[in-house]
């Protein structure tokens, strides 16, 4: 690649303030959320039309140079990471709200757009965005797409995939494809689901329509204390078997509960082995008789304590325990992994100690968070990343947390993504057959393999010498590939 | 039927067949042969593929192999008091789990809580390779790899036989009632559009041109504040009627006339097409029973940010049902068919002539 050539071409689609190429103006952008991979790019391009977006990615088509697009830089699998051969190119110019639609309750906005800012400018209108990931305040809403985000209401109101009606994308051959409608469905396949989570490996969104929802007249937490984590676990099912899905099932362990406390006195029980945080929303009467039949169910289902929030600022409280308990655990350990993955309800218990043992066998304490009602569970792994082999030792942790996950009949993630994370564990999810076939999905929007390499779905290569190295439930994978 | 896999013997069917460059075109229980293209190539049944495979009502998530009868899996939901949020139709009584999915056939209650694409968490299928492989999985949130799952997800079995399916299931609604309401078009478009800036819990909506159905369900207190803040009288055969609509047994669908489909943009307003219409999903979605040409229907269609499907045309041969794709969504789609199915033999041109 001639850094020289693809300079100059680029400086005739952006203008130059709009090109970044010394060192110390690439090194912003040399990782995302997940900080321990970075990588510097060639150049950093900042566009503001889509006409540049297209051209960049034709230049980069007939050039040969991987792109990798970037919003707000908070995803945590390191899907922004930077390609050292590539062209990172950020989207963060485009943050204009482009149509707010109350009659057929959508807004057309740009990929820019912060996920929060979305929910604020429709609120004189009585509607939200509902996908709200913890870091809402921040990333924008291109990168919820790439990444399909989640957040604590999923259980009731979806994900991303549930919550947008169209994309604006263009291809790395630089074709402007509008996929999804106005309408609820559109013809032809569900381009809209296959793109959504696609870790921007298929194209870059360039425009979102989100549905939106009004906004429930009241909600309501409730706080539930355990002295067992199982008893906590059970509770959640015995909320589902009545018939009720909360708009937000949340769990938290002691490690995490006391850490919580200390950091935001979110007014948590610290001797609790267990909390629960249920939400339920909607019209006032529906509230009122859901409460009523929660608490029933949580006593009944061995809790402690069980604490209705009195007031509207006693419920922020109880969430913002809930919502700075990353950061929180952050506090009392140099640095922390978070885990994300999923797993059916029901392994709850077997999972806890599995990982109770783990955390006993490699000596790194775990604070674990729950996204309860949908098995999404967030693991922290507290660590010293100057304690030489610790970083390491974390990683093998994790990997084999992610492998149990697996092995119980869940998912290495559930929201964060794969990005550069997680790609050695897809080789545990997926076999051959099914790699080879994200491969050719690939293939059909994206024949050179340009957007973001190496992200998201491993080459059989990389899953063969993993392999080697993990030998899983006494079978050798990938049997069919050499060995390097 | 009893239950059993097949698999392995259908993808014996299809390795032959791939040997043999048949295409295939995969039944189940017939329900839907009248929608879409017309089927070529040999038959190939999977409706003995059948059988729940695991249902666990307090993880919300049931399994079943695709040639599961449809009504099998909504008795078995209503026997724990859950229910397929998306309200699928059948068509026939045969209709199984596989044809609903491969259509993403969704009813009333679609604008509400979703379609089929909406609660689909994973499958395996059998690609044109003749590969068994299998995507997402059995729960909640999974964002490993891409969204194959939904993908399939009214396909109209062009990319692959379903073989298993994993869906998110709901509890029933504590209560329900329908309301109606008097009003002439424009009033009731209107009105729809205001409720749904609303937190009321509305599951289903009708207007046949004369009269306004709202279903609403949800708790006991719910529904009757809801009743009474929206009006109007309530329904004595609530379940019948939507029953009706989503079966098209309503007599508004007793038609010899071709019968579309247009999905629209909610807000649309009245479209002037000579013809009968129907409206539901808040007006998102509009069935027009009308002799105009397809050119018109289509136009008008786009015009509103939608599409039009000829979903009924009385087994007159015909070739465009679906609404045309811009050449470069055509593209998108013949090289994702040739990614799943390169030798193209299953439903070739159920969905368009091309692929």
């Amino acid at each position: 690649m001639d850094k020289i050539q693809l300079l100059s071409e680029l400086s005739q689609i952006v203008p130059s303030g709009a090109l970044l190429h010394q060192q110390e103006d690439l090194r912003p952008y040399e990782c995302d959320g997940l900080s321990a991979y970075r990588e510097l790019p060639l150049v950093v391009v900042l566009p503001n039309t889509i006409d540049q977006v297209r051209a960049i990615l034709q230049l980069c088509y007939r050039l040969e140079v991987p792109v990798v697009a970037r919003g707000a830089g908070t995803g945590l699998s390191g899907g922004a990471l930077p390609h050292k051969n590539g062209v990172l190119l950020s989207l963060v110019k485009f943050k204009q709200i482009l149509a707010i639609n109350p009659q057929r309750c959508t807004a057309v906005v740009q990929p820019g757009v912060r996920n929060l800012a979305i929910s604020e400018a429709v609120k004189p209108y009585g509607l939200y965005y509902a996908p709200d990931p913890s870091s809402q305040i921040a990333c924008t809403i291109g990168g919820n797409v790439a990444e399909n985000s989640g957040g604590v209401h999923c259980l009731k109101y979806g994900l991303t995939v549930h919550n947008i009606q169209q994309l604006k994308v263009i291809t790395i051959d630089g074709e402007l494809l509008t996929i999804g409608g106005n309408g609820l469905d559109s013809a032809g396949f569900d381009l809209l689901a296959i793109m959504t989570g696609s870790e921007g490996m298929l194209g870059v969104i360039v425009e979102v329509t989100v549905k939106l929802l009004p906004i429930p007249d009241r909600a309501q937490v409730i706080l539930a204390a355990f002295d067992d984590i199982v008893k906590a676990g059970e509770a959640v099912g015995n909320i589902i078997s009545a018939g009720i899905i909360p708009a937000g099932l949340e769990m938290m362990d002691k490690l995490a509960i006391q850490a919580a406390e200390d950091f935001v006195h979110a007014g948590y029980p610290t001797d609790a082995e267990a909390i629960l945080l249920c939400e339920v929303d909607g019209s006032n009467a529906e509230v009122s008789e859901h409460i009523l039949k929660v608490r029933g169910i949580l006593t009944q289902s061995g809790a402690t304590q069980v604490r209705t929030a009195k007031d509207e600022a006693e419920r922020m409280s109880f969430w913002k325990g809930r919502k700075a308990a990353f950061p929180a655990v952050g506090r009392i350990a140099p640095d922390y992994y978070c885990m994300d993955g999923t797993i059916p309800r029901k392994q709850l218990p077997h999972v806890l100690k599995t990982i109770s043992n783990l955390s006993t066998e490699y000596n790194l304490p775990v604070a674990n968070v729950f996204h309860a009602g949908d098995g999404n569970l967030h693991p922290l792994i507290l660590y010293d990343a100057n304690k030489r082999g610790e970083l390491e030792r974390t990683e093998e942790f994790g990997g084999k947390i992610l492998q149990l996950c697996v092995d119980v009949g869940g998912t290495i993630t559930g929201e964060h993504g794969v990005g550069v994370e997680k790609i050695n564990q897809m080789c545990v999810q997926f076999n051959t057959e099914e790699l080879t076939q994200f491969h050719a999905i690939k293939s059909a929007f994206d024949d050179k393999g340009l957007l973001n390499p190496g992200k998201a779905v491993p080459t059989l290569h990389r899953c063969a010498e993993f392999g080697a190295m993990h030998v899983h439930k006494g079978k050798l994978p990938f049997p069919e590939l050499e060995r390097f | 039927m009893t239950p059993q896999d097949i698999s392995l013997d259908l993808q014996v069917r299809v390795n032959h067949a791939i040997e043999n460059k048949t295409p295939l075109s995969i039944r189940g229980g017939n329900s839907k042969l009248f929608y879409g293209r017309e089927a070529v190539g040999d038959a190939i049944d999977i409706s003995q593929n059948c059988g729940i495979i695991s249902y666990e009502p307090t993880e919300l998530v049931i399994t079943a192999r695709a040639g599961t009868a449809l009504s099998l899996i909504e008795q078995t939901l209503a026997d724990n008091n859950q229910m397929l949020p998306f309200e699928p139709p059948y068509y026939a009584e045969t209709a199984t789990l596989g044809g609903t999915i491969a259509c993403n056939l969704s009813g009333p209650r679609r604008a509400y809580t979703g379609a089929a694409r909406d609660f689909v968490l994973g499958c395996k299928i059998l690609n044109g390779r003749g590969e068994i492989i299998s995507f997402g999985g059995e729960v909640m949130k999974n964002v490993a790899g891409y969204d194959v799952s939904r993908l399939m997800t009214g396909d109209l079995g062009t990319l692959g036989i379903l073989l298993e399916i994993s869906l998110k299931v709901l509890p029933r609604p504590e209560a329900e009632i329908t309301l109606t309401l008097e009003r002439d078009t424009e009033k009731a478009l209107a009105k729809l559009n205001r409720l749904a800036q609303v937190d009321f819990p509305l599951s289903a909506s009708c207007y046949d041109g004369d009269r306004l159905f709202l279903r609403l369900s949800g708790t006991e207190g719910a529904v009757k504040s809801s009743k009474k803040a929206i009006g109007g009288e309530v329904v004595k055969s609530n379940q019948l009627i939507w029953h009706k609509i989503k079966e098209q047994q309503h007599g508004f669908f007793f038609t010899k006339k071709p019968l579309w489909r247009l999905s629209v943009a909610a807000d649309t307003p009245p479209i002037n097409i000579d013809g009968k219409w129907l409206y539901e999903w808040n007006g998102a979605l509009r069935w027009l029973v009308s002799n105009a040409s397809a050119e018109i229907i289509r136009t008008a269609a786009e015009k509103a940010g939608g599409h039009a499907i000829r979903y009924r045309h009385h087994d007159q041969n015909c070739a465009d049902v679906f609404h045309p794709l811009p050449t470069n969504l055509l593209g998108i789609h013949q090289k994702l068919k040739q990614a799943f199915d390169p030798h193209g033999i299953f439903n070739r041109g159920r969905m368009y002539a091309e692929f």
